[in-house]
């Protein structure tokens, strides 16, 4: 029950992210689906492993390799879609704790969470960009492969 | 020999001009520069080199001639994805030879002059949909719902509204997250909702420079630092100044 309510708001809420960001009208249901994936699979991998920088990872993994595929069957840039997908996934809530801890004077609090919010958004960037390595080495094996031939 | 030296001109303005609608519309570093190479090298200029920044691009094309170079400054940035899809269809249309120099910058300019975004009060309705959504997927109960829609829809307005009046980015979204705090803390003390740390929380994530973090980082990584740093200092900017809104209210109150 507490996973279908979790479902249906990442959808809503990326599809919004969307419409904010100003995505075209006819992504939007594709960027909810792209954010909704990697939400649960942040979801579930942080309830069993109860690492949040190891379930972040795997959902951007997850974000960044169905954008590349959705941009290049729809051909627009990745970056529609990759946007919204992580927008459910980036540490603004604890990046919103790191700065009240900050001016309220707590800055022991602050700075451990401040450490972790560069080690969230530094785990989805990698993600990002593993999947971008991932996506051209495949091409190129792909190109090599119809060279060859 | 004259008439080349216009023409590269008029290539650099197109490809100036592009690189600049897709910065200010949030797309990332290598696009642009990926972007401005291509177009120069549809048309003719092979050995073109460009050095983008948030705040302005530094384009130079080499050729028989004497190398020329343009510099374009970039004062307003927004995040407009459909104008990041809008300038990327030109420049395929640029490559595959569809669309001739002229007729590649009246696109371009037009684009430029066009507002492609959704209305004021979708963007809104949106942005309190999202707030209300996020506050359940930070395992808030659902009877906040309502409570963290009205603040966020309220808050992310008077971003909007107050950025109309004063550009500085920095004290509307003070302002904006001031307005955030002090209506959860109403809804709070007046028994309609609950936990005030997910209601405030839930609301400011439309604010948050969540995404231009993660940008930071990801230029950092593909080597483009002097970005990559401007992107964080920016990201940090704003968390400081969603942090201080909220913590106004708090110490007041």
């Amino acid at each position: 029950m507490e996973i279908i309510g979790q479902l249906i708001t990442s959808f809503i809420a990326t599809a919004a992210f969307g419409v904010i960001f100003n995505a075209p009208k006819e992504t939007l249901v594709k960027c909810g689906l792209v954010g909704m994936g990697g939400w649960i699979i942040y979801y579930i991998a942080e309830k069993y492993t109860g690492d949040s920088v190891l379930a972040t990872l795997g959902a951007t993994l997850f974000v960044g390799i169905v954008s590349q595929e959705l941009a290049k069957f729809y051909k627009t840039p990745v970056i529609i879609f990759s946007v919204a997908g992580i927008i459910p996934l980036v540490p603004g809530g604890l990046a919103y704790d790191t700065m009240r801890n900050f001016v309220e004077d707590d800055y022991y609090r602050a700075l451990a969470l401040g450490a972790k919010v560069t080690m969230l958004s530094g785990s989805i960037a990698f993600g990002l960009v593993f999947s971008e390595v991932i996506n051209q080495v495949v091409r190129k094996i792909r190109g090599s492969k119809v060279w060859k031939v | 020999m004259d008439n080349e030296k216009v023409l590269t001109y008029e290539v650099i303005e197109v490809c100036l001009l592009a690189g600049k609608i897709m910065l200010q519309s949030g797309g990332e570093t290598y696009r642009v520069e990926d972007t401005m190479m291509r177009i120069a090298a549809a048309f003719g200029i092979e050995n073109s080199h460009s050095y983008v920044t948030p705040t302005g691009i530094i384009f130079s094309a080499e050729g028989d001639e004497p190398t020329k170079t343009k510099l374009i400054r970039i004062m307003t940035r927004s995040t407009d994805l459909k104008k990041v899809a809008m300038v990327n269809s030109i420049s395929r249309k640029i490559t595959s030879g569809e669309v001739d120099l002229q007729e590649a910058f009246t696109l371009l300019k037009e684009l430029d002059e066009l507002n492609v975004t959704f209305p004021f009060m979708v963007q809104v309705g949106a942005a309190s949909i999202a707030s209300g959504c996020f506050m359940i997927m930070f395992m808030g109960e659902w009877i906040d719902f309502i409570p963290a829609m009205l603040t966020g829809g309220l808050g992310y307005f008077g971003f909007l509204y107050f950025h109309r009046f004063i550009p500085v980015k920095f004290f509307s979204e003070f302002l904006a997250s001031f307005i955030i705090g002090l209506l959860s803390v109403i809804f709070v003390k007046t028994g309609l909702g609950q936990q005030l740390d997910k209601i405030i929380i839930g609301s400011v994530m439309t604010l948050v420079p969540g995404l231009l973090v993660t940008n930071a980082v990801r230029d950092l990584m593909a080597g483009h630092l002097v970005s990559g740093l401007s992107k964080g200092a920016e990201a940090l900017l704003t968390a400081f100044a969603i942090g201080s809104g909220i913590a106004v209210v708090l110490s007041f109150l």
